[in-house]
């Protein structure tokens, strides 16, 4: 069954990172426990919980501002909250770290209000620490809780925040005592998102100095070339991971009680007067302001300053087709598997085939660090074996097959966003009724022909939107990219990792605004899913 | 269970048969040992309550769905059983479904196109031209399903099911999403259509009364299997079962004792045809419209405590000495707001029995 070997494919490098962890020596456990994992661990943790925190209070107060209150500017401002999600992290820490220079924009503003010359006169505190870090991920996180927020807030609270409105409760008491505790377990998915992105991300806590597991994975293996001690970090993290996910299923554990609840009708919102209503519009767009225009600005400044210096290197377009083609082959490898395991959910309705469908989507949680560390291992030990065989029988070295030819980067996006494309296939297929492909069969078609004749139309849309959100995610992808890409091999993405650990910023502006550019798209897929229909 | 009526005797040009079809899912028996046989041309209506297992043996005769035993015969020829499996798509048998499955992203010609595939296009063209105008939908015949109103969907429906001439057209609960006065309209163009055309039909409904009008021959199921078959005449007026009596009638029960050929109640005696033990207690099923009412003539004397209008007759609710529940009544007569008190007579003969539960 090809749903089956799909699945295998996609559970090897997990399963490969299992067994050469374990493989380890004891006393490289030890070793690490002494030096490195200490201090990741409190990070991480640190981190995570800081993020978490964050992004839940920004993301659940701008999903009730826009649904409990009607202001001018609301339905803007309901879809332009989502588009910090078009800025990767390590985007945001790398804009930032330049606009809050000590010699920058923000800081030279200030300090020309307050009639100060040179920054030992005044500075604001480092933006590279754990908190600046902390502040930097939850203002373009927020979307994650943001989302799945508003929209309990719309279809599942309109009822019973009606009814407890006439029973006398006020409005501010509404959110404390009916919404809040009804939206939790929508809270509580999107935050598990949320530190799914911070556990993946590697360039902001890398730019900003925060030691977390996986900058100390990648550090292990780039700078020491220890695949075990890699492996074995990447296995802690691997346990966090599961945490979350625990965490996330735990939470939701009411979400069926509350979808039986559900009632079709929308929360009608609350008329303010328009001086408040000002205020409101300017409250709600400060998350956005933060997290992506400051940032997009700055990008769009300094990538034109650079295009008037420089114009479009010949590097730059090289990065452009490197970074496009990677993400098309392997977003076209992705959605083909993600139909193979979609389908078989359909086709052969059964444990069996739900079992291969949640393995498979796994990778998801799954940080990019640790799916390439997995992905390494595997291909090393193919190339090995292959360039051994070729050696002994041939007497010819093959080289590295995989690992040079940037099989194992399509390798590592397919296994981590297989659970997006699978995702978004089967809830397309899920809506065509049964009763199709009866009616396809019984009308001559083979199960094939059912397929391209009844489904594939049918679910065109769904293909496509899938298709589009993995493409974006593999060319924001940097931690698997950097572990994996082949040797002077550049996207867009490890480019402006390589100029931002110099400290030439200016140089991947361009690449920068790139990557936002194409991170928009998604966002507009979004901002129509969900809305009310009127 | 044997009853009369269940073991079909085999008839020699059989266009469909089925032996001993079974099912399971998980722990329940879909079907169990079901046996039919359909001539060409005949007109089948299976009835039963919901999860009797009728659309299970719709989905089985089709092919979208594999018996566990027992073999499924078309045209002598076997179609599923332990020797072989036909796919549904070459079976040639038609499915219109409850909802239709009218494909969404093509029109109406080509949703009926989809089953001529097989056809060189000019002819296939001609053949959905002349089957989209059989059901009267010539002009619509380019509209995208969401744009035809729920009746032309069925008939796009059967239009497309009948287009490839299939040897069986198999229909599942056909008329039950339309309009109740939209429903009777439908039903009866769609069932003069395939008389004209002579389509063996089996049809699949919950509805007593569209089986009892659209069938030549009703097959009864309760818990997966065939309660009784015949036609609507035989179930109605001589169900085999309780079962089959409640389906069809909402009958007066009485308790009583069963004695010479008789049953004996609290309202009088009354002949009938039933194989029970002599001196056993059994339930008298009385018709409400079998009951006719006066205010001076009849020897059962009783009270009415409620009445209700549905316009071609009154149903009476009539308190009877000896009864602890009140009798049922369906009457054409007119009684004067204030009857208070009626006399009742039950003709002896329209009277069935069965043994008390």
């Amino acid at each position: 069954m090809s749903a089956g070997l799909v699945t295998a494919l996609v559970m090897l490098p997990v399963l490969a990172l299992l067994i050469q962890a374990l493989q380890g020596s004891a006393g490289l456990w030890s070793h690490l426990i002494s030096t490195v994992l200490p201090v990741a661990l409190k990070d991480t943790v640190i981190l995570l919980c800081g993020v978490g925190l964050l992004a839940a209070v920004l993301g659940t107060t701008t999903a009730w501002l826009v649904t409990a209150y009607d202001f001018p500017g609301r339905s803007v401002l309901e879809w332009v909250l989502l588009l910090p999600l078009a800025v990767p992290t390590y985007i945001i820490a790398y804009a930032y770290l330049d606009i809050l220079h000590p010699i920058g924009p923000v800081q030279g503003a200030i300090r020309w209000l307050l009639g100060y010359s040179s920054p030992r006169e005044f500075r604001l505190p480092d933006i590279r620490s754990i908190t600046g870090c902390i502040i930097l991920l939850g203002f373009v996180l927020y979307p994650y809780v943001y989302i799945p927020t508003r929209a309990m807030f719309l279809t599942q609270t309109a009822n019973l925040i009606e009814a407890s409105r006439t029973l006398g409760v006020s409005r501010r008491r509404v959110f404390w005592h009916v919404a809040l505790p009804l939206a939790r377990p929508a809270i509580a998915v999107g935050i598990s998102l949320a530190l799914m992105e911070t556990l993946n991300d590697i360039g902001a806590s890398e730019f900003l100095g925060v030691r977390t597991l996986t900058v100390s994975i990648y550090t292990t293996w780039i700078t020491r070339s220890d695949l075990p001690g890699a492996a074995q970090i990447a296995l802690s993290l691997l346990f966090v991971v599961v945490a979350l996910v625990a965490f996330e299923r735990w939470a939701r554990r009411e979400q069926r009680y509350s979808i039986s609840a559900q009632r079709s009708r929308y929360f009608e919102p609350h008329k303010v007067a328009a001086s408040k209503g000002w205020l409101l519009l300017g409250l709600g767009l400060l998350p956005v302001i933060i997290g992506f225009v400051a940032p997009a600005s700055y990008l769009v400044t300094h990538a034109w300053s650079r295009f008037l210096f420089a114009g479009l290197s010949s590097r730059f377009l090289t990065e452009a087709v490197n970074t496009i083609t990677f993400a098309a082959a392997a977003t076209a490898i992705t959605v083909v598997f993600g139909l193979v395991i979609a389908y078989a959910v359909r086709l052969w309705p059964g444990r069996v085939s739900t079992w291969f469908y949640r393995l498979s989507t796994m990778g998801y949680a799954a940080p990019g660090t640790v799916i390439a560390i997995g992905v390494l291992i595997v291909l090393a030990t193919l190339d090995r074996l292959i360039n051994e065989a070729a050696g002994a029988w041939l007497g010819l070295s093959t080289g590295l097959v995989f690992m040079g030819s940037g099989a194992a980067l399509l390798y590592a996006y397919t296994a981590r966003f297989l659970a997006i494309s699978a995702g978004g296939t089967e809830a397309g297929l899920a809506r065509i009724p049964q009763s199709f492909d009866h009616a396809a069969r019984t009308l001559g078609q083979t199960t094939e022909g059912t397929f391209r004749y009844v489904h594939l139309p049918l679910s065109k849309a769904a293909l496509t939107a899938a298709g589009l959100l993995v493409f974006v995610d593999c060319v924001k992808e940097l931690p698997a990219t950097l572990l994996l890409r082949p040797l002077n091999f550049e996207t867009f993405a490890t480019h402006l990792y390589g100029e931002a650990a110099r400290g030439t910023y200016e140089e991947a502006a361009i690449a920068a605004l790139a990557i936002v550019i194409i991170g928009i798209f998604p966002v507009i897929l979004l901002s129509k899913v969900g809305r009310p229909k009127v | 269970m044997e009853m009369d009526g269940t073991v079909a005797s085999k008839p020699a040009n059989a266009v469909l048969e089925l032996n001993n079809i079974s099912r399971r899912f998980g722990i329940t028996d879909a079907l169990r040992d079901v046996s039919l046989a359909i001539v060409p041309g005949e007109i089948i209506c299976l009835v039963g309550q919901s999860g009797c297992g009728k659309s299970s043996l719709l989905r089985i005769i089709a092919g979208v769905d594999t018996p566990d035993s027992g073999v499924l015969m078309l045209k002598d020829e076997e179609i599923a059983g332990p020797r072989r499996f036909v796919e549904p798509e070459v079976r040639n048998i038609g499915f219109v479904f409850q909802d239709y499955a009218l494909f969404p992203h093509l029109t109406a010609e080509q949703n009926v196109l989809f089953g001529l595939k097989g056809m060189p296009k000019k002819q296939a063209r001609e053949r959905a031209a002349e089957m989209i105008d059989r059901v009267g939908l010539y002009p619509l015949m380019k509209r995208y399903p969401h744009m035809l109103s729920g009746g032309e969907q069925q008939r796009v429906a059967l239009a497309r099911a009948l287009a490839p001439n299939p040897s069986i057209l198999l229909m599942d609960e056909p008329f039950s999403s339309l309009d109740r006065g939209l429903r009777e309209k439908v039903r009866d163009e769609t069932l003069a259509l395939l008389r004209a055309l002579g389509t063996t039909v089996i049809m699949v409904t919950h509805d007593p009364e569209e089986a009892l009008s659209a069938g030549d021959r009703i097959v009864l199921m309760r818990k997966g299997q065939v309660v009784q078959t015949g036609t609507g005449y035989d179930l109605h007026d001589r169900p085999n079962c309780p079962y089959a009596a409640d389906f069809f009638c909402a009958f007066n029960k009485v308790p009583g004792t069963f004695r010479n050929g008789r049953v004996e109640t609290a309202i009088g005696t009354f002949g009938c045809e039933a194989a029970l033990e002599e001196d056993s207690a059994a339930t008298a099923y009385i018709r409400p419209q079998a009951i006719s009412v006066a205010q001076d003539t009849g020897n059962i004397p009783g009270r009415i405590t409620g009445r209700l209008f549905l316009g071609e007759v009154e149903q009476l609710t009539v308190e009877v000495e000896g009864l602890t529940e009140p009798l049922l009544v369906r009457t054409m007569a007119r009684l004067p707001a204030v009857t208070a008190t009626v006399r009742l007579s039950i003709p002896s003969g329209s009277v069935l029995a069965f043994k008390a539960k």
